[in-house]
């Protein structure tokens, strides 16, 4: 290719960002009266919104003074300076105005289920919960209810994750599949797991269940029971009744009382509460 | 323990912990157990807790519940402040 070929890409790839600087500084007023000399196309970037202004009110808690109360700290952030959900306002919060500000977050798109906490008194994912337009009301952040803290919005998952591990999350086979092939499932025995693989571990349902506050070492809760009934279900699982037999004792799964919290809270939109009642109905009949 | 105030459960919880502290360094190689010692009693020593303050005081058992945890593995030979 020659050189020729080359500047005028080269050269608009050099001016882009000259205009755009020309552009932004344009909204002056002085400018606007200079340029009536020499009329120039009409400006088509949207001009400056008025800000508005949201409250937020964090949770905020720092280990390190253990002896000071736990106490709720005002942020006011510019909506219009600032993308649609809380997660945005959040990281905006800690770039801008308070880099001490400690919260969980990664993928901002709700699969990584990190940013679980409680937005407007309900468990929600911070990267799916969108803010309130309504800037006369404050936002209310706070983590997750009855877990220990770590700091500010971030919970202490040992012991959810410790019980995850007790139910043996992964394919447990007596007879594995036939030499040199994998496991085969039919597409019907494969549609029995929808809506139960989609759950990403955020514990928001777990955390929003009462039964789960009072008896969190006993009570595996909703996010756990709903993935050991996911491995129960696996139609390439062999060790179904095994897993059922481990839980039968007064608390594992029993403690469930269907409130139904956990369908109402979870941000995947998926239903524990349906899933712990197949494991106690397959109990019933093993 | 006869003529003691009596504990509420709270103190003797904090008591069980420092002596299973002191249990765990005694673990640790004989040359490396004064390092393990002044580190307990730093660790305990350093916050000035009111004794009513339980929520703080049972946050401190906790985090000092992990730390033992993590120390009273094997792998662990030595501590440095």
């Amino acid at each position: 290719m020659s050189a020729a070929a080359l500047r005028p890409a080269l050269r608009k790839q050099f001016i882009a960002p000259v205009a755009s600087i020309a552009r932004s500084l344009n909204t002056s007023a002085t400018t606007h009266m200079a340029s009536t000399t020499n009329p120039s196309p009409p400006d088509n970037t949207p001009a400056m919104k008025e800000p508005m202004y949201k409250t937020f009110e964090i949770y905020r808690w720092n280990p390190d003074t253990p002896a000071e109360k736990p106490t709720l700290q005002e942020y006011k952030v510019d909506l219009n300076a600032c993308g649609p959900m809380i997660l945005d306002a959040l990281i905006k919060i800690k770039n801008e105005m308070d880099p001490t500000l400690t919260f969980r977050r990664s993928c901002r798109e709700g699969i990584c289920g990190s940013c679980a906490m409680n937005i407007e008194g309900g468990n929600t994912l911070a990267c799916l919960a969108r803010i309130d337009r309504n800037v006369s009301k404050p936002v209310k952040i706070y983590p997750l209810p009855n877990m220990h803290i770590v700091k500010d919005l971030v919970p202490d998952l040992t012991n959810f994750y410790k019980q995850y591990k007790s139910i043996e999350p992964y394919l447990k086979q007596k007879t594995g599949p036939p030499e040199g092939k994998e496991n085969l499932q039919s597409i019907e025995d494969r549609k029995k797991l929808d809506g139960l693989y989609e759950c990403i571990l955020c514990a928001c349902c777990s955390t929003s269940c009462p039964s789960y506050w009072w008896n969190q070492d006993e009570y595996l809760g909703p996010a756990v029971l709903m993935q050991a009934y996911r491995w129960m279900a696996d139609s390439r699982d062999q060790f179904g009744r095994e897993r059922r037999d481990k839980l039968q004792d007064k608390y594992s799964i029993y403690r469930c009382h269907t409130i139904m919290n956990c369908a109402k809270t979870c941000p995947k939109g998926l239903n524990p509460g349906k899933a712990i009642a197949q494991i106690k109905k397959d109990m019933a009949f093993d | 323990m006869a003529g003691a105030a009596r504990r509420s459960g709270l103190q003797q919880d904090v008591i069980n912990l420092y002596r299973s502290c002191f249990r765990a360094a005694r673990q640790k190689p004989l040359a490396n157990r004064p390092h393990f010692y002044t580190f307990i009693r730093q660790q305990f020593r350093q916050h000035n807790l009111r004794k009513n303050d339980f929520a703080t005081i049972e946050y401190m058992l906790r985090r000092g519940k992990r730390q033992l945890e993590t120390y009273s593995s094997s792998s662990i030979q030595d501590v440095h402040l």
